[in-house]
């Protein structure tokens, strides 16, 4: 509840009285366990009609024929959408202006370039008509081979790899240091590629007035999405007004808007009416992104202490035939291991898939597993504790720019996990412990790292004469608890009780909140927000400080503080006033201040920013049949101020999981002629079930930043996935001897 | 919306007579049926629901000894039937491992008997399929098929037949009671479902319009109860189908093994009886020798139908696994997690 202007850099959960640090529940977890939290496909406007879309089931040609009269014919079928009759655009949906403008699949033409691609629109009064309406399609194709796999093209070098950096990037001479090590390993990883599947799938209830468009879908960048659509449409971005107050979850597949959701929009400008489109789970798996295969070697020298004389880090990745992103796999070698000598490269090769986009750490996951993974080979090849090697190869400054760190607790991440978990008493060689079962048990670790990430935010707060407060941002919740979060910076920004401020978010009406990504949506949104209360506190008390009949006159600024909606001068606590006071003695109903959010560009030229994290895995492998079960998991992870240490936790054992459904789990098997995917649903695309993750621990270490923002957030998303994934690998070859080079680990690669 | 009649017979002949006519298909819990309608696997145009038919809910004794499940008995209610699940445990068990608790609870014995495949081309409509469109072809053949069949398959079909519960019904001699228009029959399980050859489509015996009304088990089932598993790998702890899967059952007397039964699930087109290995074990020293020996007996006409050639080395260690679980003895409550290889492992030593 308290706020001091000109916040100092002690870690607000040490603050007494303060919203930040404490361990709210969800504010919004009411209204997810009763139901009664309105997603986008709860919304029925009146009138509205249901929209299917009709995919290829082809990876790459051209649609031929298409029924349309059948679909038309059928009861209840109120429109077919196809190119013939889709309506304009104001641009090229192939046009791409900037890096982040990704290509769509709008019914531009008849072309096919990757299976479950959009080819037509049904539009009915049911959805079982719309439904039926599509199968009745039965399109006709002219079918080209597809593209498959890793080799299924010809490699070249990309111009940029994630959000642009160089494919290539090398730091001293990595042949030299290789030539002069005393030991060296090569070794390479196969990952497959994988699909977000969120559990609320994309859905979008678009309704036009005149040239307004009214829209309910999952959005993790409302901004970004409106500007969009808006470009697309040839409308102004404030004419177009997405709610977005929850999402089933995203992980980076819902991040843009995607091709389905925009035909909705379409769907409805061609009937006139409010039209309702959700993907179903198997249309998921092409038009809304994944993430790429890769093919990851390694090779490492290292001296005769286990010190690094060489890292090199090659990634074989892919993208699709018709648009720019591949995953910055080898990049993750960038941060975590002191070397001399450092290599980077990627190269990729085109597939008739959908564009792969960000997903749960992008680069950074896929990288981890394979550098973790090697880390772990160079220690045995070196005779050394998997522990000890990697903290002889600590990293004081950021190796392949020689940055300091903006802060680094991963020494004290170590240590603690470790202790927690038990380290010390792990033999150094492989299948060596069983269990009282008799099931080959093994221990494993890996280092968890994400880049501490700010975008730009804006936010506005309002202190009320009746003594409350507003705060209003278009955050977005994929259920990280965004709701609580920013309502206890907000309560903080504005002096005020968590439950005397109004937060209001998930509305692109609301100002910019930026993305929900990067795991940077805490930070800038929180700054903003942080600084939205600043702004307006300061109004207050320059309100009061230069009125005579306040008690704080003359108190200045750097006087004042705020606290339990009360301004107090910082010499004489005795002497302070409400808020009410101060805006009925102006005559004001209200006073309102705005912040941005953004990063500092000068701290970003001076410092390497980073979460860093270690985690420890336990894996039981049974020794006949090869089933292996993840029986402990425990992280410790420093990621500067812990704005609520229960959604903290839960975001760590989230991302965890997901390093346990790498590492063992997620596959979307690809038929190797068609291309089509053969396990488009979530019985068969596993993911980790409650019996998969029995025991998961995740430690929160303290860090101070005072470089990374004001509020000393990094960002706490996507971190667990990496070094876990990993840690879990490493456990299975510490209790069997075997080494997974290709994920998820199968069981007749233990069978021996 | 796809128009198709439905009926809810409040008889058995009602439902046998609504059923008569081509292109229908009997309702029970759905968790199957729905999905293959909804992705344009079938599309029957006459819905018989079953699930309203009081008869096909009883589980009743015999006069002579033997077990009757009805067909609308649901897999949950049947694996938490006390009396059945400390009768038949290695059965309880096999439910309790498929699917999840919600499907267990909607799925029923006659719908699990006549699941289909979980072949993905078979789901897959732009897949060739002879089992789904007969002459068409087999997209698995040379495809993405590490999990398919590793016995009686052939090159039209190399599928498997997904079903827990099935594998140590079969061990069990479990028989299916069909009743059609010309009245009731009787069918062994282990004849009950076919293997594919030439004619894939045709997967068990059960003639168009023919009703499962119960399977029975017969007496002698019940005297393995002492000495039955059944063990299931799979590729994630829980909710999800077997890999392979045995299941084992023996009757021994100071060491020596006087009964023995075996199927494996995951295998092949239906739920197979393990019938060289069971004669290989009997009057055999309760070992894992023995053992050993059976499981080459059990895969000795195995062979690979694709990328699976380690299910078949997968199944020959399941089974000395799943006979040593057998011979440890049923454990006295049923484990945590039923089926799995991590419920424990009897006999061997922690030192190892
Ligand atoms: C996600 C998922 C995971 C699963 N995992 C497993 C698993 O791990 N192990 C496992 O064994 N199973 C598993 N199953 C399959 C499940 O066991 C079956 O779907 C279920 O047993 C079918 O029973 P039902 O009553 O719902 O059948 P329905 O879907 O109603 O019917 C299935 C078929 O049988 C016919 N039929 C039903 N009853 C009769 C009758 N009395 N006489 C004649 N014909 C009849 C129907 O016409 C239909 O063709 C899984 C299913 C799903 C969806
Ligand atoms: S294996 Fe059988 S079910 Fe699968 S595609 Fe071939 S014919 Fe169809």
């Amino acid at each position: 509840m308290m706020l001091e202007l000109g916040l100092n850099q002690q870690p607000a959960h040490t603050r007494q009285g303060s919203s930040i640090g404490q361990p709210l529940t969800r504010r919004d977890g009411f209204l997810k366990v009763t139901g009664t939290a309105r997603y986008a496909a709860d919304n029925h406007p009146p009138g509205m009609l249901y929209a299917v879309l009709a995919v290829s089931s082809i990876a790459r040609g051209r649609v031929v024929s298409l029924d349309i009269e059948a679909a038309k014919a059928h009861s209840g079928v109120v429109e077919v959408m196809t190119p013939l009759n889709r309506p304009a655009l104001a641009v090229d949906p192939d046009a791409k202006d900037h890096p982040f403008m990704f290509r769509l699949d709008l019914l531009q033409n008849d072309g096919v370039r990757y299976p479950n691609q959009s080819i037509a629109v049904v539009i009915a009064e049911t959805l079982e008509a719309a439904t039926e309406g599509a199968a009745l399609l039965s399109p006709r194709y002219e079918t080209l081979p597809a593209r498959v796999g890793l080799d299924g093209g010809k490699s070249f070098v990309p111009r940029g790899v994630g959000v642009g950096n160089p494919a290539v990037q090398e730091k001293g001479d990595v042949e030299a240091g290789l030539e002069s090590a005393r030991t060296r390993i090569e070794a390479a990883y196969e990952t497959p590629a994988q699909y977000h599947n969120a559990m609320e799938p994309h859905a979008i209830v678009a309704a036009w007035d005149g040239d307004q468009l009214s829209i309910d879908t999952p959005s993790q960048g409302l901004a970004m999405a409106q500007g969009r659509i808006a470009g697309l449409f040839g409308i102004a971005p404030r004419n177009v007004h997405i709610r977005s107050p929850f999402l089933g979850g995203g992980f980076g597949s819902k991040g843009m808007i995607s091709g389905p959701q925009v035909l909705g929009i379409l769907a409805a400008r061609l009937v006139g009416r409010p039209v309702k489109l959700v993907l179903r789970r198997e249309q998921m798996y092409g038009p809304v992104g994944h993430r790429a295969p890769a093919r990851q070697t390694l090779r490492m020298g290292m001296d005769g202490e286990g010190r690094l004389t060489a890292l090199s880090h090659h990634a074989r990745t892919t993208s699709s035939t018709f648009d720019d992103f591949f995953e910055p796999a080898a990049d993750a070698s960038h941060t975590l291991y002191a070397s001399p000598a450092i290599a980077t490269s990627h190269d990729a090769v085109r597939l008739d898939t959908g564009t792969p986009l960000f997903m749960r750490a992008p680069g950074e996951a896929t990288g981890s597993i394979a550098l973790e993974s090697a880390i772990d080979e160079a220690a045995h090849a070196c005779g050394m504790d998997p522990l000890e090697f990697r903290l002889r190869n600590y990293a004081e400054v950021e190796p392949m720019t020689g940055k300091p760190f903006s802060s680094k607790a991963l020494r004290e991440c170590y240590e603690q996990a470790a202790e927690a978990f038990g380290w010390a008493s792990r033999p150094l060689q492989p299948r060596r412990m069983r269990d009282a079962d008799g099931f080959l048990t093994g221990w494993g670790m890996g280092t968890a790292t994400f880049p501490a990430l700010m975008f730009q935010a804006e936010a506005r707060a309002v202190l009320r004469a009746d003594g409350s407060g507003l705060m209003e941002t278009g955050a977005q919740d994929m259920g990280q608890g965004a709701w609580t979060a920013f309502a206890q910076i907000a309560a903080d920004g504005l002096g005020l009780d968590i439950d005397q401020v109004d937060f209001r978010a998930g509305s692109s009406d609301l100002p910019n909140a930026g993305i929900a990504g990067g795991s940077g949506h805490t930070a800038t949104a929180g700054m903003a927000i942080h600084n939205a209360g600043a702004a307006v506190i300061a109004r207050l008390a320059d309100l009061a400080t230069g009125n005579e009949a306040s008690p704080l006159f003359g108190a200045g600024n750097e006087g004042v503080l705020a606290r339990g909606g009360r301004l107090y001068r910082r010499d004489d606590e005795s002497r302070g006033e409400s808020y009410s006071e101060i805006l009925a003695r102006a005559g004001l109903a209200e006073i309102e201040g705005h912040g941005k959010g953004a990063p500092d560009p000068a701290s970003q030229e001076t410092y390497a920013k980073h979460a860093h994290g270690a985690v420890f895995a336990e894996v039981k492998v049974d020794p006949d049949l090869g089933q292996i079960r993840v029986t402990r998991l425990v992280g410790a992870f420093a990621a500067g101020r812990v704005i609520n240490p229960r959604l903290v936790r839960s975001q760590y054992y989230g991302g965890m999981i997901w390093g346990v459904s790498f590492a063992l789990h997620e596959e979307a098997v690809t038929d190797r002629r068609s291309g089509r995917i053969q396990n488009a649903n979530l019985a068969e695309y596993h993911v980790p079930v409650n019996a998969d993750v029995p025991s998961v621990e995740a430690l929160l270490v303290h860090e101070d930043d005072p470089h990374v923002n004001a509020l000393g957030i990094k960002g706490v998303g996507e971190i667990g996935i990496t070094g876990t994934a990993g840690a879990v690998a490493n456990a299975v070859w510490h209790a069997t001897g075997v080494r997974p080079r290709r994920f998820p680990i199968r069981i007749e690669d233990l069978l021996g | 919306m796809r128009d198709f009649d439905f009926i809810r017979p409040a008889t058995i002949s009602d439902a046998i007579a609504a059923a008569a006519g081509p292109g229908s298909a009997y309702l029970a819990g759905g968790t199957n049926l729905l999905d293959l309608m909804k992705g344009g696997i079938t599309s029957p145009e006459r819905i018989v629901d079953i699930t309203r038919l009081p008869e096909l809910n009883r589980i009743e004794t015999l006069d002579d000894g033997g077990l009757r499940i009805g067909a609308l008995v649901r897999n949950a209610d049947l694996a938490h039937d006390p009396a059945f699940a400390k009768a038949y445990p290695a059965v309880a068990e096999a439910l309790l491992s498929g699917a999840s608790a919600q499907l267990r609870n909607a799925a029923t014995v006659g719908g699990n008997l006549l699941q289909r495949t979980r072949c993905s081309y078979f789901y897959d409509t732009a897949s060739a399929c002879n089992r789904r469109e007969p002459g068409s072809g087999c997209s698995a053949l040379g495809g993405e098929n590490r999990l398919h069949a590793i016995l009686g398959w052939s090159d039209a079909c190399i599928a498997t037949h997904p079903s827990d519960f099935c594998v140590p019904l079969v061990a069990l001699d479990t028989v299916v009671e069909i009743e059609g228009k010309e009245g009731r029959r009787h069918v062994t399980l282990e004849e009950f479902h076919r293997l594919p050859g030439d004619t894939p489509q045709r997967e068990t015996m059960l003639e168009p319009g023919e009703l499962i009304v119960a399977v029975r088990l017969p007496a002698e089932a019940a005297s393995f109860a002492a000495h039955a598993r059944y063990l299931k790998v799979r590729e994630r702890t829980s909710y999800a189908f077997a890999v392979v899967s045995a299941a084992a059952a023996l009757v021994v007397d100071r060491g020596k093994i006087r009964g023995a039964r075996l199927a494996l699930g995951g295998v092949a087109a239906k739920p197979w009886r393990a019938r060289s290995a069971e004669a290989a074990l009997l009057g055999a020293d309760a070992d894992e020798a023995s053992f050993v020996r059976a499981a080459d007996a059990a895969l000795a006409d195995a062979s690979p139908s694709g990328d699976n050639a380690f299910k078949i080395e997968l199944a020959r260690r399941i089974v000395v696994r799943a006979l040593m679980a057998a011979k440890a003895g049923t454990p006295e409550r049923m484990p945590a997690l039923p089926a799995s290889p991590f419920s424990s492992i009897p006999g061997v030593r922690h030192d190892a």
